[in-house]
């Protein structure tokens, strides 16, 4: 076990322990899973602890141990020094810890006053509670910062808001440890650095905070000690001040990891895909591609960059053959239906055209199908895959996902496990290597490495790459600046159904592109 | 989240369940009068002590087999065919006329031929619900459900008006020439030497039905309909993503649903009845849903809680015959072991599983 | 081997086993039960008539679908009963395929020929006691409009409606008969709620008499009759009591008759078809104190008349059966 400090804090009640939160030899299996391996972690009172770990490592099984949803198969949960049994989340909140999930649980069209006191109701008169919380909620709000109006209904705020509204639940519910589930996943860059200040004030009224995030970034930026978690076992827990993002890394991975990928000049070749005048209406009949044209040469990455929500979506989908479109889509010379029945998946995978699906898990993958099975979705009526006319062929499947399995490192190996029972980053190595194992002239990559840990990101971005140094042209759609200027060869920025501008990754910058992003067209050398 | 042995998932739940609803069954009874005990032993005795009785337990059990199987391949597609009812009586037309229309010489072509037309019809009366469904949206629980009335009002129709015999007063067809008889169970069975009786309507329409509930097996995870179908009834967006049709695919599908509950008539019709009555499918379409549920809509399970309901239906006939229970009662008990078995198997199962993580804790320590 | 022996020695003692072994008559009644207060009550308190004159006892069955009818017929036949008698037409074909297997064995059928040695077969004549009730409907009629309620549409309900039309136009030539079936599957035998607004819409059509040959949906429809104020005329039963002074008669179908005299033949029934006519007193209208003040001299005497000139072959009802035709009405 790393040594842990005490915080800061003076202890004034005589509490037990300086720890708000010890776990002892915690395991957790699902079936063959072993979730959690004799987990030991001590969370001093009064610190902002950082846990950190590839998806799948077991970080959210842990936590929802801590939160009673899971109960452990063995091991001891000491809060404050006493063990504490926590058989439910209601057993939980008594034991004073309060949760911040990933996804919201809010009630959409309650207000957040509303959503603060449901569940914590007191009395039978509902205006009692809520004129209290109100009171409560105002000295919350100002002692944390967290300002939310309290009478706004939660539909109406905006993503970083309807977290702040989280976040006051929990300490409405006079919560003393606050787990917070990758917080920053759906947040701008500023609505981070404001939690971040928020995570700060609640450590300096000495509340415990507990981090859960793959980001390095945050955890160097925020947490006073880090643990490392990897493959269900805890590798380590340091001080934050004494490591760095490379060791940590490394930690998390098991090995050395570059943060960066090393890139080869491209050698564009032939034209591949050709774009004239696409348009896209949705099923309100609101234009929401309007007019794109583009080109894509063999051997090259096309960057498309912008704030999700500008017809990146729709562009992936005209493409696919997933929306019908107008204008013209011309691919190895041949022009592409746009819509009717010849519009579909499968002629466009017969084109050679592959799709990395910007969500996985509405599009990419059929979530209860089993590895294998999804393997072959939207190949399904390969000839390889077939025994005869009649039949599939589910044994030369299997073999082919053991390969793919193999290949790409999705862990675990077992072609027999459901889709949703991977972790978010070894969906997308599955549904990667469907795609690029396919050996297309055209892959369309949307957003590859959302909610993917470091280590995938990394092995995701070098098959990205040698994809395109085998000569196949690649259209790279991404809401990461970095990950755009780290692999396009070409930048288009797109803002309202259009393409702002065309910029080379390697003379520009993210202030530009951001400008370019926001719909402002900067003259040259203002 | 934890999960129970399959064992327990598969063999212990249901078993609680049915043990649940017969205590509760036995309450009743006794309620009324009764003793439960004989109650019990004659719906068991009744339905499975002789070849006799499980015979009759296997015929009501194949029609269930073929609606059930019905209902889940629509289910498979996400897909709520509640016009199994109509669907099979539709079948019970085509089978008719097959048997009627032409002299057959042996009853194995009168069968094939009425495969055929049952199926034909069954898929028929499904296809436009379907096409409803797929290209205008119209839900298909609503249209299905109405094309089962239209399929009463026209087989009313027809029977009284054209299939109906000079003379005769029955809203039902002549009797179907001895030629296209089905062989019996128990003629089969006493063919390779196991003594079985004859003396009930079970036929060789339940091999049938087993080979079907196969065959579905086969369609649904060895094909690309079944596995596009499947994809299909997950997740419809990620279908689309992959060239899956929706139109195609929900047509398929409720064809292929329309055509096996079609198929019940070979049993109820040419197999049993040996002729076409106004109400020849009597629930069995509806039945099939519970069936489905019961048998988590994979051919196996079917075939299972098929037998469990041909059990019911057997045993409570020999209950009316036996007892003096009196017929609604006879109802109640029956829906109390669907209710229990059917739809409350959670009830169970959450129990059952933290009693399995305390005896897999215990074995650790 | 030996487990299949078994079982198949099981067979015969479930056959004797599950039943009583009696030399008790027994009476199986159609899927609309026996509590219809309608055709199967009849049926019903005509074996309790029999019982408490004869102190004797019976086996009784209530259908609840198809494939139950050969069953019970042949474990009743195994078990000994005998007589047995059954309700309903729906029991024909099975009876005829069942019937040569147990020769030893009498049954009876009610509403249907079925051509056996030993079976005998019941019919009525619906049309001749359909046509009285629409004599004396046509003359109660102010309106000139009456109604028919079927129960299921059948030939045998569609009988009832043309005698019942051929009645009310021989009293009043001028009369207009309002005619509509329940449904079209067996639930229209127990459909009151629908029986109900089916009256109401004739009603408003102008008939102010109604007359229900529906089974259960009947219930229903002379309900609806009596709280809108106008006349209704029960079937089968004598259904007068049910809303006294407001029904104006009943069309008997004496089918408590036809069990209780099964049932009293016993063992010796006489195979054969039996027509319980008028003449025989197998159909008749009621009148009874309930319906006294309603039936007025004239309309008595009128019905009384037709009655005679039926029975002695004067007046010819046409039977809707025979050609499936209705001179009096349009189905």
């Amino acid at each position: 076990m790393a040594q842990a400090t005490t915080g800061g804090r003076q202890a004034t009640a005589a509490p037990l322990s300086p720890y708000a939160i010890e776990l002892k030899g915690i395991s957790k299996s699902f079936g063959p899973v072993r979730a959690n391996r004799d987990i030991n972690i001590a969370v001093p009172r009064g610190t902002i602890h950082g846990i950190i770990g590839e998806n799948g490592a077991g970080k959210s099984t842990l936590m929802s141990i801590l939160y009673g949803f899971y109960r452990a198969d063995a091991g001891t949960i000491l809060i404050n020094g006493h063990e504490t049994a926590i058989p439910d989340s209601q057993s939980a909140i008594r034991a004073g810890i309060g949760m911040v999930f990933q996804h919201f649980k809010l009630v959409q069209n309650f207000t957040v006053l509303e959503n603060v006191i449901l569940g914590a109701e007191d009395g039978a008169l509902l205006n009692t509670s809520l004129a209290r919380a109100r009171k409560v909620l105002g000295e919350l709000s100002r002692e944390y910062d967290l300002d939310v109006d309290p009478d706004a209904l939660v539909e109406d705020l905006s993503v970083g808001h309807q977290q702040r509204v989280e976040i006051l639940k929990a300490l409405y519910r006079q919560a003393d440890i606050l787990i917070l589930d990758e917080p920053t996943g759906v947040l701008t860059p500023e609505e981070a650095d404001h939690l971040f200040r928020i995570l700060q004030g609640l450590k300096d009224q000495g509340k415990t905070v507990i981090l859960i995030t793959h980001k390095l970034r945050e955890i160097m930026a925020v947490t006073d000690n880090v643990s490392v978690m990897r493959r269900g076992t805890m590798v380590g827990t340091v001080k934050t001040s004494q490591t760095s993002p490379e060791a940590l890394a490394e930690l998390m991975v098991g090995r050395k990891v570059l943060l960066e990928v090393e890139k080869k000049p491209a050698a564009p070749g032939r034209l591949v895909l050709d774009v004239r005048d696409l348009r896209v209406k949705d099923d309100a009949g609101v234009e929401r591609l309007k007019g794109i044209s583009l080109s894509i040469r063999a051997g090259e990455i096309l960057g498309i960059a912008g704030v999700a929500g500008n017809g990146q979506s729709e562009l992936l989908e005209a493409l696919g053959g997933i929306a019908d479109a107008t204008g013209h889509v011309v691919m190895n010379g041949v022009e592409l239906p746009l819509a009717g029945r010849r519009n579909n998946g499968q002629t466009r995978r017969a084109a050679g055209i592959s799709h990395v699906p910007e969500d996985r898990q509405s599009l990419g993958l059929i979530m209860d199908f089993t590895a294998w099975e999804n393997i072959g979705f939207g190949y399904h009526n390969a000839p390889e895959y077939q025994r005869n006319a009649l039949l599939m062929n589910n044994a030369a499947l299997r073999a082919d996902t053991e390969r793919k399995m193999a290949t790409f490192d999705v862990r675990p190996p077992i072609p027999t496990l459901a889709a949703k029972s991977f972790s978010g980053g070894n969906q997308q190595k599955i549904v990667v290597a469907r795609e690029i194992e396919r050996n297309p002239d055209l892959l369309l990559v949307g957003q590859p490495t959302r909610g993917v840990d470091i280590g995938a990101i990394e092995f995701i971005h070098k098959q990205i790459l040698g994809l395109r140094d085998a000569g196949k042209a690649i259209l790279l759609v991404s809401v990461e600046l970095d990950e755009i200027m780290g692999l396009a060869d070409r930048i288009l920025v797109m803002f309202d159904g259009r393409i702002m501008g065309e910029r080379d990754p390697e003379k520009t910058n993210e202030r530009e592109l951001g400008l370019l992003m926001a719909g402002i067209t900067e003259t040259k050398g203002a | 989240m934890t999960k129970l042995p399959r064992w327990a998932d598969v063999v212990l739940v249901p078993l609680i369940c049915l043990i649940i609803a017969f205590a509760f069954s036995a309450i009743l009874i006794a309620a009324i009068g009764q003793s439960p005990a004989h109650a019990i032993w004659i719906m068991i005795d009744g339905s499975l002590g002789s070849t006799y009785g499980l015979g009759y337990t296997l015929y009501f059990a194949t029609n269930f087999i073929f609606t059930g199987l019905a209902v889940s391949i629509a289910f498979q597609a996400s897909l709520f065919n509640i016009g199994g009812e109509g669907q099979a009586t539709l079948g019970g037309l085509g089978t008719a006329l097959a048997c009627l229309l032409i002299p057959w010489p042996h009853w194995s072509l009168a069968l094939m031929a009425s495969i055929l037309a049952s199926a034909a019809f069954g898929a028929a009366w499904a296809l436009l619900p379907a096409w409803l469904q797929a290209r205008r949206g119209s839900h298909i629980v609503i249209t299905t459900m109405m094309f089962n009335f239209i399929a009463y009002a026209l087989m009313n129709y027809v029977l009284v008006n054209i299939l109906r015999p000079q003379g005769s007063m029955d809203p039902a067809t002549a009797r179907f020439p001895v030629t296209v008889n089905l062989p019996k169970l128990g003629d089969i069975l006493g063919v390779v030497g196991i003594p079985f009786s004859s003396k009930n309507p079970a036929n060789i329409s339940f091999l049938i039905a087993i080979a079907l509930a196969f065959a579905v097996w086969v369609l649904l995870w060895h094909t690309r309909l079944g596995y596009a179908l499947r994809a299909f009834g997950k997740q419809e967006k990620a279908a689309i993503y992959a060239g899956i049709d929706p139109v195609r695919i929900t047509i398929y599908a409720l064809l292929l649903s329309g055509g096996i509950s079609g198929l019940m008539a070979i049993n109820a019709v040419q197999g049993a009845a040996h002729r076409l009555v106004l109400n020849s499918v009597e629930g069995a379409g509806f039945i099939g849903i519970a069936v489905a549920l019961m048998g988590r809509n994979h051919p196996f399970g079917i075939v299972l809680a098929s037998l469990l309901f041909g059990f019911l239906y057997q045993g409570g006939t020999q209950l009316a015959l036996g007892t003096t229970i009196p017929r609604e009662v006879i109802t109640v008990l029956q829906a109390l072991v669907i209710l229990f078995t059917g739809a409350l198997p959670y009830m169970v199962q959450r129990p059952l599983e933290a009693l399995f993580a305390r005896l897999a804790r215990k074995e650790a320590a | 081997m030996t487990l299949m022996k078994r079982l198949l020695g099981a067979t015969a003692v479930l056959a004797l086993g599950t039943v009583a072994a009696v030399a008790d008559p027994a009476i199986i009644y159609d899927l609309g039960g026996k509590n219809d207060k309608s055709f199967n009550e009849a049926a019903f308190n005509g074996a309790e008539r029999w019982a408490k004159e004869t102190g004797g006892t019976y086996k009784e069955l209530e259908m609840q679908n198809e494939a139950q009818r050969e069953q019970a017929l042949r474990q009743l036949a195994e078990a000994g009963a005998n007589p047995i008698v059954m309700t309903g037409f729906a029991f024909g074909d099975t009876l005829n395929a069942v019937a040569p297997d147990y020769p030893d064995t009498k049954f009876a059928i009610i509403d249907m020929v079925v051509d056996q040695p030993n079976v005998k077969s019941v019919v009525f004549t619906e049309d001749q006691g359909s046509y009285l009730v629409g004599l004396m409907a046509g003359m109660a009629s102010k309106t000139g409009t009456v109604g028919f309620v079927g129960g299921m549409d059948i030939p045998l309900i569609r009988r009832f409606g043309c005698g019942y039309a051929q009645g009310v136009l021989a009293a009043n030539p001028n009369a207009k008969v309002v005619l509509n079936m329940t449904g079209t599957d067996p639930s229209a035998w127990n459909n009151p709620v629908k029986g109900a607004e089916i009256a109401k819409s004739q009603q408003a059509q102008g008939a102010d008499v109604i007359y229900a040959a529906a089974g259960g949906t009947g219930v229903g429809v002379l309900q609806a009759a009596a709280d809108m104020g106008i006349l209704s005329i029960g079937v089968d039963s004598n259904q007068n009591y049910l809303h006294p002074g407001q029904v104006l008669t009943s069309m008997m179908k004496r089918v408590d008759n036809a069990v209780y005299e099964a049932f009293k033949e016993g063992t010796d029934l006489k195979a054969g078809i039996n027509v319980m006519d008028l003449a025989a007193g197998g159909v008749d209208y009621a009148l009874d104190e309930n319906n006294a003040p309603l039936v007025t001299p004239e309309m008595k005497a009128a019905v009384e008349e037709a009655k005679a000139k039926i029975i002695s072959g004067e007046i010819k009802v046409h039977d809707y059966m025979s050609d499936n035709t209705c001179p009096a009405a349009t189905f």
